[in-house]
């Protein structure tokens, strides 16, 4: 039954495109007639990103800021710990969802609340009741102020989104410049076996859903904060 | 009598366009909506040539989508995901049913998707008796409503604080407020239980990617990500239209879909799915399907023509900057997809006579295509509708006028003889204007007859050379 469905619509498909369409920029109403530009050109159209790295640093802090998300840089592993402890005693963290961290596992060892790992078998009830997830991710976004997180290196699906607060701890090597540099660094990365889940994540959770007005926190966490490694 | 959708439309648009409080709400929203989008446009280095790119991505993966479609069906199954064609809704529907029943389901928690609501999927399984809840606020508040969504992207724009605090009251007790946030944080705790309870999540996709086997889906508020990775089972709907062949294209159509819709950089969550929990992780839903739904989008690609039409990524940017929606309302086209897109493909998907009158409902002033991000010729699509309405079931009537008013135009002295008639019947016709005799009151009843001239041009150009 689903096999012949398959084969039936894919039929259709098969007619339907015998008559060739034509491209829109050859189209007589699509404006001038022009060569479409090359895939490469991408980076080029889209917002333009600094070449410097303090500049691209400083992007990704503007547009953090815009997005009403924290930014926390810390230059040294000791400042990372101090600048982890002030927030859990500031936003009065009393249960911590995370997992096992590639990179700041020894600041959040210094926070001695009590911890839900994700990386290890949980009820997703508890997680729902602890204060804040903490994780690591893939890269972060410059162009965009985007945090790419990952079903491998973020413990899991729902760490980064149930929780009403979530914090990404990174490292100033994991600044990309765009989004096209962001899938190429996923490609280099992984190939073809991409992690199966990967979410940009663009400042808290947000809806305009009531007379266009912007609200933080609709379904998921309220808050973001970045604790950026820079050094 | 049931009135055809062609009456229903005219009679909601006519009432609407005269209500000044809904055109206000709409304008005052859609200029949010304008400074925002033209803010991010702005930052574009060259948002014109990526409107072309985006064109082009979108071409060869429409008119490549058999292979497509195989590509990313092969690679998401081969992660486990189970993949369904359907070529009706109704297909769709008793698919999903049947998973429902199969995996014991109680509660299903729903984020956003239009191709549900095409194939009027809530209302399917609320009648096989699932408790079935919109997650995404507009939504939430819609279905509390009883109403269709207003808009493809911000479905209770029609609404304001006042009328979301009163049905917020009504249905879930809570107390009035005028405050969107708290109005927020009401929606927010009716449905956090629900996303670790519901045995079933579904929602829509907005890129399918062929090269990873992978959904996408965009949104702001998080609801989708709940949906998707509480849930035991993960139902994702995607029209066929919805594929991509490379996940590196989503670096340009990502960014495009949020400043085109919303008038954001990127939204909030843009989220990729590769299927269901794999060995080793440790959440996830343990079954996904993915429905690959039909439903006459393959009529529309059969016609060479108005293909492009299926290049549409659903940003809702056409609607915002057409004339005809932001006087008629979302409402007011009783259809799934508004705007300047639904009059084209409704057409196509639910049959040409009982939709063209959308195709009419147009200024022709060309915002639409100037606006969309992909570059579908939109206000062609409407001259085209309007033509093969015409060329399937042709008005005799109107015909037989322009017969005659060609046949008097190439005779001179037909001419001479008819057009001082003029002088004779526009003021007979002012005594009947506008009332039931009129034959042309569809046209008069809203607009003046200029004064027939006293004299004609070549009588003026004769007095005056006689003169001289």
């Amino acid at each position: 039954m689903a096999s012949d469905s398959r084969s039936r619509i894919l039929a259709r498909i098969r007619e339907a495109l015998q008559e060739v369409a034509p491209p829109r920029h050859l189209d007589p109403h699509g404006g001038h007639p022009r060569t479409p530009p090359s895939p490469e050109d991408r980076s080029h159209w889209l917002p333009p990103v600094p070449a410097g790295w303090e500049d691209r640093i400083k992007l990704f802090a503007e547009n953090l800021l815009a997005l009403k998300a924290e930014w926390l840089p810390c230059h040294s592993p000791e400042e990372l710990t101090v600048n982890l402890q002030q927030l859990a005693a500031s936003s009065e963290w009393t249960w911590i969802g995370t997992h096992a961290l590639s990179f700041g596992q020894e600041a959040l060892n210094s926070l001695s609340l009590p911890k839900l790992r994700t990386d290890l078998p949980f009820a997703p009830h508890e997680l729902e009741q602890c204060s804040v997830g903490i994780t690591n991710c893939e890269c972060l976004v410059a162009q965009t102020g985007s945090v790419l997180i990952s079903s491998t290196k973020s413990g899991g699906r729902a760490l980064s989104v149930l929780p009403p607060h979530h914090v990404v701890i990174a490292h100033k090597s994991q600044l990309v410049p765009d989004l096209v540099e962001a899938f190429n660094f996923l490609q280099a990365q992984y190939g073809e076996n991409l992690p199966t889940y990967l979410s940009f994540i663009t400042g808290p959770s947000r809806t305009g859903d009531i007379e266009r007005i912007l609200v933080l926190g609709a379904h998921g966490p309220k808050r973001l904060s970045i604790l950026f490694a820079n050094y | 009598m049931a009135s055809t959708f062609s009456q229903l439309f005219h009679r909601s648009a006519r009432a609407l366009t005269r209500n000044l409080e809904h055109r206000h709400r709409i304008q005052t929203a859609m200029s949010r909506y304008y400074a925002q989008r033209d803010q991010m446009r702005s930052r574009f280095a060259d948002w014109q040539s990526a409107r072309i790119a985006a064109g082009d991505i979108k071409y060869e993966a429409i008119n490549r989508m058999d292979q497509y479609l195989v590509e990313f069906s092969d690679r998401i199954s081969a992660r486990g995901a189970k993949v369904f064609w359907a070529s009706t809704g109704l297909e769709a529907r008793d698919y999903i049913a049947a998973v429902a029943r199969a995996g014991k389901v109680r509660c299903i928690v729903k984020s956003k998707t239009m191709t549900g609501e095409e194939i009027h999927l809530a209302q399917a399984l609320e009648k096989e008796g699932y408790q079935v809840v919109e997650s995404d606020l507009g939504e939430f508040i819609v279905q509390l409503r009883q109403e269709a969504p207003y808009h493809i992207v911000f479905p209770a724009m029609h609404l304001n604080r006042k009328e979301i605090s009163d049905i917020f009251h009504e249905k879930l007790g809570s107390s009035p407020t005028n405050s969107p946030e708290e109005l927020t944080l009401i929606a927010r705790q009716a449905l956090r239980k629900l996303y670790c309870e519901a045995e079933m999540g579904i929602s829509g996709v907005n890129f399918a990617v062929a090269e990873t086997g992978m959904i996408s889906i965009t949104e702001n508020e998080g609801n989708a990500r709940l949906s998707t990775a509480l849930p035991r089972i993960h139902v994702a709907i995607v029209g066929i239209e919805k594929i991509i062949p490379k996940v590196a294209d989503l670096a340009l159509l990502l960014p495009m879909l949020a400043t085109a819709g919303t008038g954001q950089p990127l939204t909030g969550y843009n989220t990729l799915i590769g299927g269901p929990r794999q060995r080793g992780e440790t959440d996830g839903p343990e079954e996904m399907h993915v429905i690959l739904l039909d439903n006459n989008r393959t009529s529309l690609l059969a016609d060479p023509e108005q293909r492009d039409a299926l290049h549409c990524i659903r940003c809702g940017a056409c609607l915002n900057v057409c004339p005809i929606y932001k006087n008629i309302g979302g409402h007011s086209y009783g259809t799934t997809y508004q705007g300047p897109i639904g009059s084209v493909i409704t057409p196509h998907l639910r049959g040409l006579q009982s939709w063209k009158h959308l195709s009419s409902a147009s200024s022709l002033c060309g915002a639409c295509t100037e606006t969309c991000p992909v570059r579908i010729d939109l206000h062609h699509h409407l001259l085209q509708n309007r033509r093969n309405a015409v060329r399937q079931k042709p008005a005799f009537g109107e015909q037989f006028i322009y017969r005659l008013f060609g046949f008097v135009m190439q005779r001179p002295f037909l001419y001479r003889w008819a057009a001082p008639l003029n002088r004779i019947m526009l003021p007979l016709h002012r005594k009947i204007q506008n009332t039931f005799l009129d034959p042309a009151r569809a046209w008069t009843q809203s607009r003046d007859l200029p004064p027939a001239p006293p004299q004609s041009f070549k009588e003026i150009w004769r007095n005056r050379n006689g003169q001289r």
